[in-house]
């Protein structure tokens, strides 16, 4: 076997940093299963006080855009600037949109 | 300022002095797998560990200092003290051996501490009950990590079960120490500073003997020796692991980071 298939499984790693904020990638780590995962997460991910809740999942279960789609997925957007909000007068009242 | 200081010998400071060293020392043994542990990611974990226990010893010893009257900071009674004044139990002074070995140790140490953390919560020592208050919930993160690898590799492969029964083979005789009491403890627990160390033994017992059961370990056979780190008797390992902690206190008197 090669050692890739050796190492354990890899899991991609989001963290709340505080209640009401969504949860937001931060990068992966190995570990051997779920439950190691998360502990693991906490260890690594959140010993500067940056998180208040985790989420750990199997990065092979992840389904990911094709970087050779990145032209036609994407550029088309780029003159598609009346998609953007800004072209109307927002009320007074509205203060976050 | 580099000569040896005498501690106080007052039971309430032996008493916190016992507790700080138990912490100073499992520290600094688990701080010996910073840059060893199997895994980047069980390094990190292993290494703040060893940061909790660490700061766990600062406010101890520091505390400790404060209730000799002696007017002793925290760095002089971690690293200007001789052998025979430090009083942690002789467990947590054993080489780190093999990952088994240490995170049998943990497994151990960190549900000890947890137990101890949880009633000193109580302390007539205001001080003493917030720097449990504290303590407690690392202890319980400890307990949870350091307990899931004793089933991992007690219920993994021949090899890491054979390893892990070799460990609880020799960190077991050492474990009659962690609950055996005398005057110190007597004194504490008569004006209500915190538990005589027996009164965590059922607990602990009960404890671990389900973490072994859970891990397919065979409990050894009660030893006759006991261990006295307490009491300031400590293994060959003990001056070692010292000269490693002193040597830069001793080397420049003063230095901070």
């Amino acid at each position: 076997m090669s050692s890739t298939q050796n190492e354990w499984p890899l899991w991609e790693v989001f963290v709340r940093t505080k209640a009401g904020l969504d949860h937001k990638h931060c990068g992966s780590l190995h570990a051997a299963d779920a439950k190691m995962a998360i502990q693991l997460a906490r260890d690594v991910y959140t010993r500067r006080q940056e998180g208040t809740s985790l989420w750990v999942v199997p990065s092979n279960q992840i389904v990911a855009s094709d970087p050779g789609d990145k032209g036609m997925y994407f550029d088309p957007m780029e003159d598609k600037v009346y998609r953007h909000p800004t072209f109307y007068a927002l009320p007074e009242s509205v203060n976050h949109m | 300022m580099q000569a040896s200081i005498q501690p106080g010998r007052d039971a309430a400071t032996q008493y916190v002095l016992r507790l700080g060293d138990t912490c100073l020392i499992l520290g600094q043994r688990i701080a010996e797998w910073c840059g060893h542990a199997p895994i980047l990611e069980e390094d990190i974990a292993l290494t703040n560990m060893s940061l909790d226990l660490i700061g766990q010893a600062r406010a101890l010893l520091t505390h400790a200092g404060q209730i000799s009257g002696l007017g002793h900071d925290e760095d002089q009674l971690a690293f200007l003290r001789e052998e025979r004044d430090y009083l942690n139990p002789t467990l947590v002074e054993l080489p780190r051996g093999d990952f088994a070995f240490s995170v049998l140790r943990n497994a151990f140490m960190a549900t000890w501490l947890k137990l101890m953390w949880q009633r000193l919560q109580a302390s007539s020592d205001t001080e003493l009950a917030a720097i449990a208050g504290k303590a407690v919930k690392e202890a319980r993160y400890h307990q949870q990590h350091a307990c899931d690898w004793v089933v991992r590799l007690g219920d993994g492969t021949d090899e890491s079960a054979r390893r892990l029964q070799a460990a609880l083979t020799a960190l077991w005789r050492y474990t009659p120490e962690l609950f055996s009491d005398d005057a110190v403890d007597e004194q504490a627990a008569a004006r209500g500073l915190g538990p005589k160390w027996s009164e965590l033994q059922a607990d602990w017992r009960a404890e671990i003997g389900a973490l072994l059961a859970a891990a397919r370990c065979e409990l050894p056979a009660e030893s006759a020796f006991r261990s006295t780190g307490r009491q300031g008797v400590h293994s060959e390992h003990m001056g070692y692991i010292l000269t490693e902690m002193q040597y830069l206190q001793r080397a420049f008197p003063g230095g901070v980071w």
